[in-house]
């Protein structure tokens, strides 16, 4: 068990030493130049449009680290044939596996923060150049700590994710994994359709199946809001728990698969 | 030291000569397809909102950004047999499907949409229709009500159904009191200046962006002209009836001492005088060019 934090850490060192925290630099210049060219091109709505593009940005850039890095965790390993001396050692599967994905959330976690602050920053300079009048109109404050709760799920839903793309990774190929875990980001937001797919059908078994897809497959539309925190809409408590709450479950049922395929794979 | 100081100086070499290239051939050639017509690929808001995956709201974001440089580009474009604005109402539709409460695509649509071509689209329906989409997406926004009733008022002169909307939205909670005096107001003087103004005055004080505001303060200063060119039509009826011909000049009213001298319209530019059939109107060169049309048999009552 305290194997795990060791792997999670070493993950998180590996991430840096690859050069990941880059993106970083690229989100602040894109946010920095973005509140400049955005107060010209557009009339009023700076502030909204720099909270969607903050928002966006955070989940685009987490995007891309979840999936590109987690679907190199298990087969760089193979790849290296390193995989042989971690399990030589005394290092459950299990382990390695719930180390990987630990490290991953670690890498996340400190560059969703680092986007955080950068954006925070540019909120600040945006509500320090704004007239009193233009304030006035603003549906929710600059640094409105409400916009927390669009990053919180966010990074939920990149939990998701990067379960997804590990997963992927113990049986696949990191190109197959990688257009895998894509697609099922995608299916995600869509997912809601299939709840209702028996208004467009008549078959009741497709019906059936399109229910149990919606089940089954990841929800990642109610992940998503995004839209509400910038208009400065209320999201309940209940509604965030409940959502963190089916990302802890359904995190928990695909790391388990993960690691039973794992635990089974012959690497000779 | 000395490769990295030649390796230097090649790439500005380089640059520098890819800059002239791109200079040489910009002078000498119009980039292909810059007469093209503005094409959009997604025409269906639905398509589009499913197509933006979890980026809705940045989509209508940049959306709002294409319509605005739309509305500009094509408000300082010459008036050719192409017609203008083709896209705004597409784009504000696309806008306000991807984000329903973007309360300013709403707006603007309802001005711009409405405003006669070819400042604006000249399509009230239009604007209608937007504003119709605003209050089912967020039936507490009183402001879309007055917005559909000044589009009956200003664009379509239907001041029973401009009343009906004003009332409508002085009924829904929040909304300022004024709305349903605006609504008795419209009913029984519908079309006369000072009702004109008084919704203006109300669109000025109530607006919650620039835009709208500076739109307002515009169209006020256009009544006030309309007023002074009336006061100038009758000192130059006066004028008439002293020398039996009417004045070439405002030199000619200033030597007569009716006037100080040449007078300027609102936005600080000189009104036009004809001197054929002594008709006074505002320069094509000032700010309040073009001026509205009143409706026919408007009572003018300042």
């Amino acid at each position: 068990m305290r194997t795990i934090p060791a792997i999670a850490v070493n993950v998180f060192r590996e991430s840096v030493r690859d050069k990941v925290l880059y993106n970083l630099v690229a989100f602040a210049i894109l946010l920095m130049g973005a509140s400049y060219l955005i107060g010209q091109l557009t009339v009023g709505q700076d502030l909204k449009i720099i909270k969607d593009l903050g928002l966006a940005a955070t989940l685009l850039f987490g995007l891309f680290i979840a999936v590109f890095i987690g679907i190199g965790l298990v087969s760089k390993e193979v790849e290296r044939r390193s995989i042989y001396t971690l399990l030589s050692k005394p290092i459950s599967r299990q382990a390695f596996i719930l180390g990987k994905y630990c490290g991953l959330l670690l890498t996340l976690l400190v560059n969703i923060a680092a986007m955080v602050g950068a954006f925070y920053v540019v909120l600040a300079f945006v509500a320090w150049t704004q007239p009193a009048s233009a304030k006035a109109i603003w549906e929710a404050p600059a640094l409105d700590p409400a916009l927390l709760k669009a990053v919180v799920l966010i990074y939920a839903e990149l939990a998701i994710v990067t379960a997804c793309a590990l997963f992927f990774s113990s049986f696949s190929t990191p190109m197959l994994s990688a257009a895998f875990t894509v697609g099922l980001f995608v299916i995600g937001q869509f997912n809601a359709d299939l709840k209702h797919f028996e208004t467009v059908v008549s078959s009741r078994p497709a019906a059936w199946l399109a229910r149990t897809l919606y089940y089954t497959l990841p929800n990642l539309a109610p992940f998503d809001v995004k839209a509400a925190v910038v208009h400065g809409q209320p999201v309940a408590a209940g509604y965030m728990l409940l959502t963190l709450a089916y990302a802890a479950v359904y995190i928990a049922v695909l790391l388990v698969i993960t690691m039973t395929i794992f635990a089974r794979r012959d690497f000779k | 030291m000395r490769s990295n100081i030649r390796l230097a100086v090649a790439l500005a070499v380089l640059v520098a000569v890819s800059v002239a290239l791109q200079m040489a051939r910009d002078g000498r050639y119009a980039p292909p397809g810059e007469n093209a017509e503005d094409v959009l690929y997604v025409r269906s808001p639905e398509a589009m909102r499913r197509l933006s995956l979890s980026f809705t709201a940045l989509a209508a974001d940049l959306d709002w950004i294409r319509a605005v440089q739309h509305y500009g580009g094509d408000h300082g474009a010459p008036v050719t047999d192409t017609p203008k604005y083709l896209l705004l109402y597409p784009l504000l539709d696309r806008t306000t499907t991807l984000d329903p409460r973007f309360n300013i695509a709403y707006r603007f649509g309802a001005i711009f949409l409405a405003e006669g071509y070819p400042l604006g689209a000249g399509r009230p329906d239009l604007a209608i229709a937007l504003l119709k989409k605003g209050i089912a997406a967020q039936p507490q926004r009183w402001e879309y009500l007055e917005d559909i009733g000044f589009v009956y008022y200003w664009q379509l002169h239907d001041y029973k159904a401009a009343a009906g909307w004003f009332d409508r939205g002085g009924q829904v909670p929040g909304a300022p009191w004024w709305l349903r005096t605006m609504a008795a107001v419209t009913l029984t003087r519908g079309g006369d200046r000072a009702s004109s103004r008084l919704l203006w005055r109300q669109l000025f004080e109530s607006a919650d962006n620039d835009w709208l505001r500076n739109q307002a303060e515009l169209r006020l200063a256009q009544i006030d002209a309309l007023d002074q060119i009336d006061q100038l039509q009758i000192i130059i009826g006066r004028y008439h009836k002293q020398t039996g011909r009417v004045p070439d000049s405002w030199q000619a009213l200033a030597e007569a001492r009716l006037l100080r001298g040449t007078p300027l319209d609102p936005s600080g530019a000189p009104y036009v005088l004809d001197p054929e059939f002594g008709r006074v109107s505002v320069s094509p060169s000032s700010k309040l060019y073009p001026m509205p049309v009143e409706p026919p048999g408007a009572v003018i009552r300042s």
